[in-house]
């Protein structure tokens, strides 16, 4: 697998292609596995996201402490704002419903991580929906993400523990970004600028879920690194390009995270589970997963 | 090497792949150590397990991949349940199992009893569904549940390797990885070997009827 976009991006270029495909080959190669079965791997997890999506929007969800549920509903019926009847609401409705299935012992895609996967679904069954856009090239697009997380798993990290939120949610965004921008007719370059936009939206941003739990502000985080993708993708469809080459704003990300206080990875010892409520709902939550 | 199979992936019931993924994958390798569903055990968390376990289903999954369901089946959300219904004698306790220094904050260390057949195994979630098994049975080992494994432990005896490996070569099965470990010299020698293709029953039987060989096992693969 490739360990840069950068080499990535001129490998579609130098063969005419698209990632998706280099990045199907390279599989293909590593794993001595043809593409059509890496294909109906990659259709089984588009299944499994889209079932996420169908049984999260009903809103009779809980997740184990009751600190998360019913919200993917609201924006669905809910009263109407300013982004009413638009894909972008359409797309934080999906990564909400995601993320409370996960929340709810459901089952999702770990994409790249159970923590982060509502972005990616989200993202790009919401725009394949708008835009009618064939399931094979949300596949395609899927193969592109997971190019994308592999170079960021290999440059810094997937895991909240090592590099907080930047690296789930983020990384989640970038992937999501990068993806979508192909999946819409966006040449290799303008995907490797929507991850970099997208990827450097979301540098610092700590882990800092409630009692250790996924579930708050996970849920939240994945709608908000969702409109942080549909951003990056508006603008670098529109030929917006980010001066610091991708590979390098990755490369920031996994340094950040070395340096981030071990508070802000995934330990519930700072941001918003330190906080004074944050606090208190954790410690009253615990108490009553445990008389459940 | 990273695949974009492991990103986009695995298929998964939430809400952690370190504390519900990784934790069904413990509770399915160590079943193999049995021989299957065990009818008794007492698990033991460490750390982040013993902390926030209950809110992210470690509980569940653990019970989970002790009777088999794997970390996608829907039937982890009620594995409690189910062991209840099926009248299993599953406890939890919190424990400490060693310096925070030298023991992952995921940890757990299973006693397991099946049909008089009893094992005690040490594991943790490293992250993003992977796990590593660090002790059987007092012993140290690694593995990873990542390919099929064979676990066995033998009288120190010369040329033991070298016919176990002709077993595996005669069956067609291809070695990835082979540690040998023993307490002491002249002791009993524990063997951790991975294949890249199931073994099957016939292979273990064979290694059993090895008349220096006290015990084997075959651990299925149990992820990615």
């Amino acid at each position: 697998m490739f360990k840069s976009l950068a080499d990535a991006i001129a490998a579609a270029e130098a063969q005419g292609t698209s990632l998706a495909a280099v990045a199907l080959a390279a599989e293909a190669e590593d794993s001595g596995r043809p593409v059509a079965d890496i294909r109906a791997s990659l259709a089984r997890a588009l299944g499994v996201m889209r079932g996420a999506i169908a049984q999260g929007e009903t809103g009779d969800l809980r997740s184990a402490s009751g600190l998360v549920g019913g919200d993917a509903a609201k924006l669905r019926t809910g009263p109407a704002g300013p982004l009413a009847g638009t894909v972008f609401r359409d797309v934080l409705m999906r990564a909400l419903a995601v993320q409370e299935v996960n929340a709810a012992m459901g089952v999702i895609v770990a994409a790249p991580t159970a923590g982060g996967a509502g972005v990616l679904p989200a993202v790009l069954t919401g725009l394949a929906a708008r835009h009618a856009i064939p399931d094979e090239r949300v596949i395609d697009a899927l193969a592109t993400a997971g190019l994308i997380g592999a170079v960021v798993a290999e440059r810094a990290s997937l895991s909240g523990a090592e590099g907080g939120c930047q690296a789930e949610t983020g990384a989640a965004a970038g992937m999501a970004a990068g993806a979508a921008v192909e999946m819409l007719g966006g040449t290799p370059r303008q995907a490797g600028h929507a991850t970099a936009l997208a990827q450097q939206g979301t540098l610092g941003l700590v882990c800092d879920p409630l009692g250790g739990l996924v579930e708050l502000p996970c849920v939240f985080r994945n709608a908000t690194g969702a409109a942080i993708a549909l951003a990056a993708i508006e603008m670098a469809l529109a030929g917006v390009e980010f001066a610091i080459p991708v590979d390098e704003v990755i490369d920031v990300m996994g340094e950040i995270g070395k340096a981030m206080d071990v508070r802000y990875r995934e330990t519930a010892g700072g941001g918003l589970a330190a906080t004074p409520t944050g606090r208190r709902l954790a410690k009253e939550r615990l108490v009553q997963i445990k008389r459940s | 090497m990273v695949s974009i199979l492991d990103i986009i992936g695995p298929v998964m019931v939430g809400p952690s792949s370190s504390h519900t993924a990784g934790a069904c994958r413990l509770g399915l390798l160590a079943r193999g150590l049995v021989g299957g569903t065990p009818t008794r055990a007492t698990l033991e968390l460490h750390g982040s397990f013993a902390r926030t376990g209950e809110g992210h289903g470690t509980d569940k999954a653990l019970v989970g991949g002790l009777m088999g369901f794997r970390p996608d089946d829907e039937r982890l959300r009620e594995a409690l349940d189910i062991m209840e219904r099926e009248g299993l004698d599953y406890r939890f306790e919190k424990t400490t199992l060693g310096e925070d220094a030298d023991t992952h904050p995921n940890t757990v260390r299973i006693t397991l009893e099946r049909a008089g057949r009893s094992a005690v195994v040490q594991g943790s979630s490293l992250g993003a569904g992977r796990i590593l098994v660090t002790a059987i049975d007092g012993f140290p080992v690694e593995v990873s549940g990542n390919l099929h494994t064979i676990v066995l432990v033998a009288e120190d005896v010369k040329g033991s390797v070298a016919r176990i490996a002709q077993i595996l070569a005669d069956n067609d099965l291809n070695i990835a990885t082979l540690r040998l470990t023993r307490k002491q010299r002249g002791g009993d020698a524990f063997m951790v070997i991975e294949i890249d293709d199931q073994p099957g029953e016939a292979v273990r039987d064979a290694i059993r009827a090895l008349p220096w060989v006290r015990w084997a096992y075959r651990l299925d693969k149990v992820g990615p």
